[in-house]
Parts: structure tokens; C-alpha cells; sequence
């Protein structure tokens, strides 16, 4: 990443060396954005192109030639709409639950002094790097039949039939909330322990109660904290796998698991494609959306 | 490409005290630098003789630490010349180009000690690591750091990390000294405790360094020349002593020292100002306008009956400030000028005037100075 | 009880007042992490049924895990490719992390929109998309397949941790160093990299952890010889819940938490 080698001797008076500074800067900025090549060649060969290679196959009917016909299938038949409203469903409900206990856990962790607060964190980073397989089972092992919460449950008399906890759409809820809460966590946390101390003091000093401080000042001031968990968990949510899978019992069929049946059961890949096509389009458009709103709550939350 | 014959030059202590044979001059020519339609460099032409102190003076955004920058090498001009003597290096990496540099906030490494960090411009030279040793001990001496080789960063204040950061930039004995604000981030009487120590280092090593300061004060105490940027070009450049007398220009004498300024009316070769006629060395113009710059320091309170030799004005006090050792007192002259002085205060006196007070306020005709006038306009 | 009534922070609202706050937050936290550990002892549990507490305890399960050979090979397989995802994602992630800030380019923007788009896509289509794409070129169930599609996961996630940790640096010291003879590689090496030393050890744990854990792509990628621990232990799930899958996820359990002890370890002391 240096300049050229060779440098004039005492050149000719007057010379400006224009061009050759030129074509110094334009070595340095190449030789800086070669660094990042290979990384970007890999992102390419293995994202880019298969994906866009895929979408491709949605607009190629069985005999190869272009056409709409799977979006028109996705349009025309009921069972995709039933798919979608699963999605969003499932996908809405986690969000609301995942706000609903996160951001009190992570309002509680943001007031704990700094040492206190990472360790607690430990129990949120941890579920957050071990494998969601890990977790869904754990998930599939406690709500069981013949699993912990149905027996223990039954020792305390709270039900006397093994309740069918699982392979239903509330075992899948459950199972994707422990998964989605960190995500929510965690950038909830960022932000609140960003926000300046001064200003609820300063809020106090002006007379303001400390539930009165919390939603007039605390409150808007996470709130593009909160849209980013949302936003993200949301769009985790909508794409998901795993968890519905395993925990769903097959009668919660998901975005993600229709576009794999149609692949390992179907071999339809136009369909999977088209259904790719549309679950990509709504996670950009969810993600810009939460952008632009995050944006203005920020402006308009901006205390710093 | 390593100077490695440089170790090999002896120094002579006695020869480095007027500008040594290995001290480097800087020449640059036609250097510009431009931020999109921002000029930020202006066609600068510099000369920096082998050996001289100078600094380069302005407010900030005039260039200074642009043109620092680039003859260090971090910043690529878009054209002009920079000379290290005969060699060309506009074009040179910043690591072949030979320099000392001081930053402002040190940039001490934290994870090396106070030896490896002077150290470090050694071993990248491939120096055996016994002479490594003696002439990092050495260095560190020479700045009364003296066994503060395995100290850690973290463990020392504010002006010693300055000298480590000294020590570092000379130990390797570059021909050529750069220092970018190296003693803003000190307190007053650390800063100018430094700026003497670095005063006395260069003249006993007596290498050609360019320094950049924004404190007018630190200027002209500390260099050889002072060359003051405006908007991307030199306003002027001279020895500090004739910047101060004789400024040239209204931008020069604003910055340096704090000077009031009268407006004066010349009519065939005779200057009024605040009702009086003035009588001073130079004339700018025959006819027309032009400014009279006061210092406050070369101002006189003066008693019935003096005035001898002296351009006097009448005027009232409108407030003292008690600055310790001096006194400055704010006048507004006959025709509304508002006027500074200052006077030492020696103790024994009685309170200052009150403001009100009529007063009479000469200045020597040989001290007097007019700048033509100049149209002011934002930058 | 004096504790209640002493201030719980600036705002002088006591510690009785926010009890309800401390017991959700304790329960939230329960939540999170009960169920990640109580796969712990209950894979130590005689039964079939992997009771908790145990009635009798036994390591039957972590028997048929290392007696299979299958198994055996599937960690193998999930070692190997964390492994080499870590190594290659890492260097990958820095560099293009160190070239985008440091060059200051006018594209940088783009090029790290595109770098992250590997956390935007859902991963399902990532799978799929590499599944046809390995299927044409014939490198289904091959090592490396898996590992390309592993790295190209893991880079984003180098690229923010050391991004974030060069931002914060300061980048005058490698202006020094190059002031002081340096080239800018030497000035890479000896100044900024032992500094962000933590940015780029956690970088590789966690690149680790996303090959190691990763289940969506291995599932169409990973297969035959080469399939992976999760795709394997997915499967087996799908047929039946088999208890031996308690004693891998402990042991999963057990090898995240030791990665994240290192990482921490070499990590900030104070943020």
C-alpha cells in the first residue's frame, strides 16, 4: 500500500508532479479496497449469484420458459394465504411477547451497576450463542407429554391430563420466543445504557416524578432501540425454520417450511423460488420501514 | 530506502548549535490541495532553511496542519513539489521520507513500554539491539528520563509521555522535525516550561523543524521564523520580532498580540484620527484611508505635560481589568474608539481609574504603526 | 427493611418501589436460562425419558454418543469446518474491516452494505439457493461447500466486531509508526493488531460458534460423509426424540460456554 518506489530526483523546476500524485492516490485506494476483495468475491460466489440464480428459476415455468405462472399459483391458491397469515401471525405475536418481556429485562439490566449488569448478561448471551437445536430441544424435552412442565404440573395438581404442550402452534410460540428474546435484548440494552444520565436528573431537578421522568424522557429516548429489536426479531420471525419444524408437529407451516417442502417433497422449485422472491421482498421492505421510522424517533427523541 | 550512513556521521555538538552540515532545508513549491471546490492549500511556496526553527502559525482552517500533513507525507496534495533538500519526495511514503513527527496526543503505543516505543523506529532499522539500548537510554537522558525505560505508558503524566514521544521522534536522528501541537493538550505552565526545553533541544541538535501551533504566543516565542497561513496561503513570513513590529497587513496584526485598531482619514499626506493629527514613520497612502494598529503594551498613561515625542488622544475609562502582573485598562477615545492598554502594575498604587475618568493616552511616534487599508470581507 | 427504602438511582425512586421490576427481570432471566441448562442433568438421567431431577443418574446416553461412529464422524465433520471457518473468516472479516475504514473510499458504503447481506436473507433461502448452486456444480455434501457457505456467514460478523474495535482505535498510532519508518504493513502488525487483539480472538469463537451451531444450511448443504452434527441431530429429531441428543446438546452446551470464557477473558476488561 505505498506509493510509487521511485521517486524523481531533483526533477526539472516547475514540475508539478500532478498526474503522478493522481495516479498515487488511485494505487492506494485500490490497494486499500483490495483488502476487501476476497471477502466480497466470497459474499458473490456463494450469496449473490445462488440467490439471484434462484430467483431466476421463479420466473421460468416446468418447461424452462418465462413466465408468471408461479406467482400466479401463490395468488390463486388458498393454502399460500393460509402459509402467509401463518407467518404473520406468528411472526407479529413473538414480536409483541418479545417486547413485552424484554424490555423490562432490559430496562432492569441498563439500572444495575456496570459488573452486576455483565454478569446477568451472561444468562442472555448464553442462550444467544448456543445453538437454537440446542434450544428448541431443550424446548421439545420440557413440554413433552411425558415431559418436565406437564409432570411436574400434574405432582402440583394444577392438571390432571398431560396437556399438549407441543407440536402445536403454543409449543412453537414458546420455543420462538426463547429464541427471538436476545435479539430483542440486546440492542434495547445498547441504547439505554447510551442514554445520558443527566437528563433524568435534570428532568427530576425540573420537578418531574420518576415515573413522570421515565415516560417522558426514558421512554422516547429507547424507543429506536426498540424498533431495532423489533424490527429485527420481526424479520428473524418471518424466515424462520427450525423452530416451527421441530416444535410445530407439522400443522404450523411457516413461509420457510413450505418453500423446503416444496423442494425435499415436490421437487417444485419455481414455487419454493417464487415463495423465496416474496419472503425476501417483505424482509427488505420491513427492514427499510423500521429503518425510516427509527431514523425519526431518533430525531425526535434526540436529547444528546 | 534507510539513511544508514546517517549513524555512521558524527555529530558535532559545537557545529549543531548554528545549523548543522546535516540539517535539511525544505523547499515547496506550488503545493495545492483542494476538497472538491475547497481550496485548503493554495499554490504555497515555502522555504525552511537547514537548521531553522519555524513555525507555521493560523487559525484553524488556514492550512496549517494541511501543509504539516503533507510534507509528512499523510496527505497527497493534488500537485506541487516538496524537496528535502535535492531529493524529491511529494511522491515518497510517509516511512521513506526520514522525518521526526510529534503528534498532538502523543500516540504513544500503549502496549509497548517506554523502552520498545523508542525503540521502535530502531529495530525497524535492523539496529543491533545492544546499540538500541545505549542509544534509547540516551535519548531518554537527554529529556531527564533517565531509567524510565520499562516504565508503561499508562504510568506517566501528561509531560513526560511528551518527552517519551520526543525521545522517539529524534532517536533515529532525522534531519528533519515536525511537530503537530504537541503541547496544546499541557497546562499553561507545563506548556511553556516545554516550549523553552524544546527551544534549548533544537538548538543542540540543530535539525531543520517545521512546527504548528495555533497559539500566537508559543510562536514567537519558540522560532527562528514565523510563517502565518490564511485561508490556505501565507500571509507572511518573518522572524517574530518583525511580524510583531511591523505586521503589514490588518489579518497579521489581528492575530498577533491583542491590539486595537483606529481608523485613520489621510488628506494630502496628513493623518487624523480619533480628532487628533498623527505623526508616524510611514504613510500607506497619500490620500484616502488607512488603520493604525495600538498595542496595548506600547501605550502610555499620560500626566499633564508629557507627550514629548508621542501621539496623544483623550478619552474616559470605561473599565480595569487586574490581570496579576499588569493592569488593562479600557478606554473608548474621543470619536468612540474603544482602546486597550495595558500597565504594569507595581504595587502600592492606588485603585484603578474609575471608569468615567477622563484620560490621555499617548503612543511614540517611532512605535506608531498604519497598515493600509484592506476590504473586509468573510472568509 | 432499610434496603427497600434506599435509592435505586438518580431519580431517588426506591428499591421497594421497583421490586416488581427486579422480579420480572429475575423471572425473564430464569427464562432464558433454565431451559438452555436443564438439558444439563437431565441427559444424566437413566430413563428414556429424560426425567428432572433424575431418579437415577447414568451416562447411558453419552455411551451410545461416542460408541456411535456416525455421531463420532458428524463431530468430526463440525469441528473440521468451524475450524476452518474460523480461520478463514477471520483474516477475511479484518481485512476487509481494516481496508473499507481505513481507505475511506466512496464506495465503502456499498461494499459493506453487500458484505452484510448474509444476515439480511433469511437463511432458508440461503440454503436453498446454495443447495441448486452446489447441485450444478457438483458440490453437494462436499467439506467444501460447507465450508464456503459457513464463511460467508461468519464475515459479517468478524466484520462488525473488528470494525467496531478500529473505530474506536486510534488511528494516529499507525500514522506514527509509519512517521517513524513503518510501512503500513509492519505499522498493521506491530501497532494496531495487538490492540485489537480481542476484537479478532472474539471474532474467531464466534465464527466458530456459527459454523459449529449452524443448522438451516448444513441441513441442504452437509450430508453423507460430510454431513455435519446438526444436520444429523435435526434429522433424528424429526423421527423421534432421542435421548442420546441430551448428552450432544451438553456437550455443546458445555463447548460454547468454555469459547465464551476465552473470548471474555481476552476481551475489555471494562466497556
Amino acid at each position: 500500500m505505498t506509493t510509487a518506489s521511485a521517486f524523481d530526483p531533483a526533477g526539472p523546476a516547475g514540475d508539478d508532479h500532478a498526474a503522478g500524485l493522481r495516479r498515487d492516490q488511485w494505487r492506494e485506494r485500490m490497494g486499500l479496497a483490495g483488502l476487501a476483495a476476497p471477502a466480497l468475491l466470497l459474499v458473490t460466489v456463494t450469496m449473490l449469484v445462488p440467490v439471484g440464480w434462484l430467483f431466476g428459476l421463479s420466473f421460468l415455468d416446468d418447461n424452462g420458459a418465462l413466465s408468471l405462472e408461479h406467482y400466479r399459483r401463490m395468488l390463486a391458491e388458498p393454502s399460500y394465504g393460509r402459509t402467509f397469515r401463518t407467518t404473520f401471525e406468528i411472526s407479529f405475536v413473538t414480536t409483541l411477547i418479545c417486547i413485552l418481556l424484554g424490555y423490562p429485562l432490559a430496562y432492569f439490566l441498563s439500572q444495575l451497576p456496570r459488573r452486576a449488569a455483565n454478569l446477568c448478561m451472561i444468562a442472555v448471551l448464553l442462550p444467544f450463542w448456543t445453538s437454537l437445536l440446542v434450544r428448541t430441544y431443550a424446548w421439545l424435552v420440557l413440554l413433552q407429554r411425558s415431559g418436565l412442565i406437564n409432570t411436574w404440573g400434574m405432582k402440583l395438581g394444577l392438571w390432571s391430563e398431560p396437556l399438549q404442550l407441543v407440536h402445536n402452534m403454543g409449543g412453537t410460540l414458546i420455543g420462538m420466543v426463547h429464541i427471538m428474546l436476545p435479539f430483542m435484548v440486546l440492542p434495547l440494552y445498547g441504547t439505554m445504557r447510551a442514554i445520558d444520565r443527566n437528563l433524568l436528573r435534570a428532568a427530576a431537578s425540573l420537578g418531574s416524578t420518576p415515573v413522570h421522568g421515565f415516560w417522558t424522557v426514558f421512554f422516547p429516548l429507547s424507543l429506536p432501540g426498540l424498533a431495532a429489536g423489533a424490527a429485527l426479531v420481526f424479520v428473524l420471525c418471518l424466515g424462520f425454520y427450525v423452530t416451527p419444524a421441530m416444535l410445530g408437529g407439522g400443522k404450523v407451516t411457516m413461509v420457510s417450511n413450505r418453500i423446503a417442502n416444496d423442494i425435499e417433497l415436490f421437487f417444485n422449485w419455481g414455487a419454493a423460488s417464487a415463495l423465496g422472491v416474496v419472503l425476501l421482498v417483505i424482509t427488505l421492505v420491513v427492514l427499510v420501514l423500521a429503518a425510516r421510522l427509527s431514523r425519526g424517533a431518533g430525531l425526535f427523541g434526540a436529547g444528546h | 530506502m534507510r539513511l544508514a550512513g546517517d549513524h555512521e556521521r558524527p555529530r558535532d555538538a559545537a557545529a549543531s548549535a548554528s545549523g548543522s552540515a546535516t540539517a535539511l532545508p525544505i523547499a515547496v513549491r506550488r503545493l495545492s490541495k483542494a476538497y472538491g471546490a475547497v481550496p485548503v492549500l493554495d499554490e504555497i511556496d515555502l522555504d525552511v532553511r537547514p537548521g531553522e526553527f519555524l513555525t507555521l502559525l493560523g487559525p484553524s482552517g488556514s492550512g496549517k496542519t494541511t501543509l504539516l500533513m503533507a510534507i509528512a507525507g499523510f496527505l497527497r496534495p493534488d500537485k506541487g513539489s516538496i524537496r528535502f533538500g535535492e531529493r524529491e519526495v511529494v511522491r515518497l511514503a510517509p516511512h521513506k521520507r526520514e522525518i521526526g513527527m510529534v503528534f498532538q496526543n502523543y500516540a504513544l503505543f500503549p502496549h509497548m513500554d517506554v523502552a520498545r516505543n523508542v525503540g521502535f523506529p530502531l529495530r525497524l532499522r535492523r539496529v543491533p539491539a545492544a546499540e538500541i539500548a545505549r542509544r534509547v537510554e540516551a535519548a531518554l537522558q537527554m529529556f531527564q528520563l533517565g531509567g524510565f525505560g520499562s516504565r508503561r505508558i499508562d504510568q506517566l503524566s501528561g509531560g513526560q509521555r511528551q518527552r517519551v514521544a520526543l525521545a522517539r521522534a529524534i532517536v533515529f536522528e532525522p534531519r528533519i522535525i515536525l511537530m503537530d501541537e504537541p503541547l496544546s493538550a499541557l497546562d499553561k505552565q507545563l506548556r511553556e516550561r516545554m516550549q523553552i526545553e524544546l527551544r534549548q533541544l533544537h538548538e543542540r541538535l540543530g535539525t531543520t523543524t517545521v512546527y504548528v501551533t495555533h497559539d500566537q504566543r508559543e510562536a514567537l516565542t519558540m522560532s527562528d521564523r514565523v510563517a502565518i497561513l490564511d485561508r490556505g496561503r501565507i500571509a507572511r513570513i518573518d522572524t517574530p520580532r518583525a511580524i510583531y513590529d511591523d505586521p503589514g497587513s490588518r489579518f497579521v496584526a489581528e492575530f498577533i498580540g491583542e491590539s486595537s485598531f483606529l481608523d485613520v482619514a489621510v488628506a494630502d499626506g496628513v493623518a487624523r484620527a480619533a480628532g487628533t493629527t498623527i505623526r508616524a514613520g510611514n504613510l500607506p497612502t497619500q490620500q484616502g484611508r488607512c488603520t493604525m494598529v495600538l498595542r496595548p503594551e506600547r501605550l502610555h498613561l499620560l500626566g499633564p505635560g508629557q507627550g514629548e515625542g508621542m501621539n496623544c488622544f483623550d478619552g474616559r475609562v470605561t473599565g480595569a481589568v487586574y490581570q496579576g502582573d499588569t493592569l488593562l485598562l479600557q478606554t473608548v477615545l474621543n470619536g468612540g474608539s474603544p482602546v486597550a492598554l495595558r500597565v504594569t502594575t507595581r504595587g502600592g498604587e492606588g485603585p484603578p481609574p474609575a471608569p468615567g475618568t477622563p484620560i490621555r493616552i499617548g503612543i511614540a511616534v517611532s512605535d506608531t504603526v498604519l497598515l493600509p487599508d484592506e476590504a473586509k470581507g468573510a472568509p | 427493611m432499610s434496603w427497600l427504602d434506599r435509592p435505586a438511582s438518580d431519580t431517588q425512586i426506591s428499591h421497594g418501589a421497583r421490586l416488581w421490576l427486579y422480579a420480572v427481570g429475575a423471572l425473564v432471566l430464569a427464562f432464558l436460562a433454565i431451559p438452555t441448562l436443564i438439558v444439563i442433568p437431565m441427559s444424566f438421567s437413566q430413563s428414556q425419558y429424560l426425567e428432572f431431577p433424575p431418579r437415577e443418574w447414568s451416562l447411558r446416553w453419552y455411551e451410545a454418543y461416542f460408541s456411535s461412529s456416525s455421531w463420532m464422524a458428524a463431530t468430526a465433520t463440525s469441528f473440521k469446518a468451524g475450524f476452518c471457518t474460523a480461520l478463514l473468516a477471520t483474516p477475511m472479516g479484518t481485512l476487509a474491516a481494516y481496508g473499507l475504514h481505513a481507505g475511506r473510499l466512496r464506495f465503502a458504503g456499498l461494499a459493506i452494505l453487500a458484505l452484510l447481506t448474509p444476515t439480511i436473507v433469511p437463511v432458508i433461502l440461503v440454503g436453498i439457493a446454495l443447495f441448486y448452486a452446489y447441485v450444478q456444480l457438483k458440490m453437494v455434501n462436499s467439506f467444501l461447500g460447507i465450508v464456503l457457505a459457513h464463511t460467508m456467514l461468519a464475515v459479517p460478523i468478524v466484520m462488525m466486531i473488528v470494525g467496531s474495535a478500529l473505530k474506536s482505535f486510534d488511528l494516529d498510532q499507525e500514522r506514527v509508526a509509519r512517521s517513524l519508518g513503518a510501512t503500513r504493513t509492519q505499522a498493521f502488525l506491530q501497532v494496531t493488531a495487538p490492540q485489537i487483539g480481542f476484537a479478532l480472538v472474539t471474532s474467531a469463537v464466534l465464527s466458530f460458534l456459527t459454523s459449529f451451531d449452524e443448522v438451516v444450511v448444513a441441513l441442504f448443504v452437509s450430508g453423507g460423509d460430510n454431513a455435519t452434527l446438526t444436520r444429523m441431530m435435526f434429522l433424528a429429531l424429526r423421527d423421534q426424540i432421542d435421548p442420546t441428543i441430551a448428552a450432544i446438546s451438553t456437550i455443546m452446551i458445555v463447548i460454547t460456554s468454555l469459547l465464551l470464557a476465552v473470548s471474555q477473558l481476552f476481551g475489555k476488561s471494562d466497556p
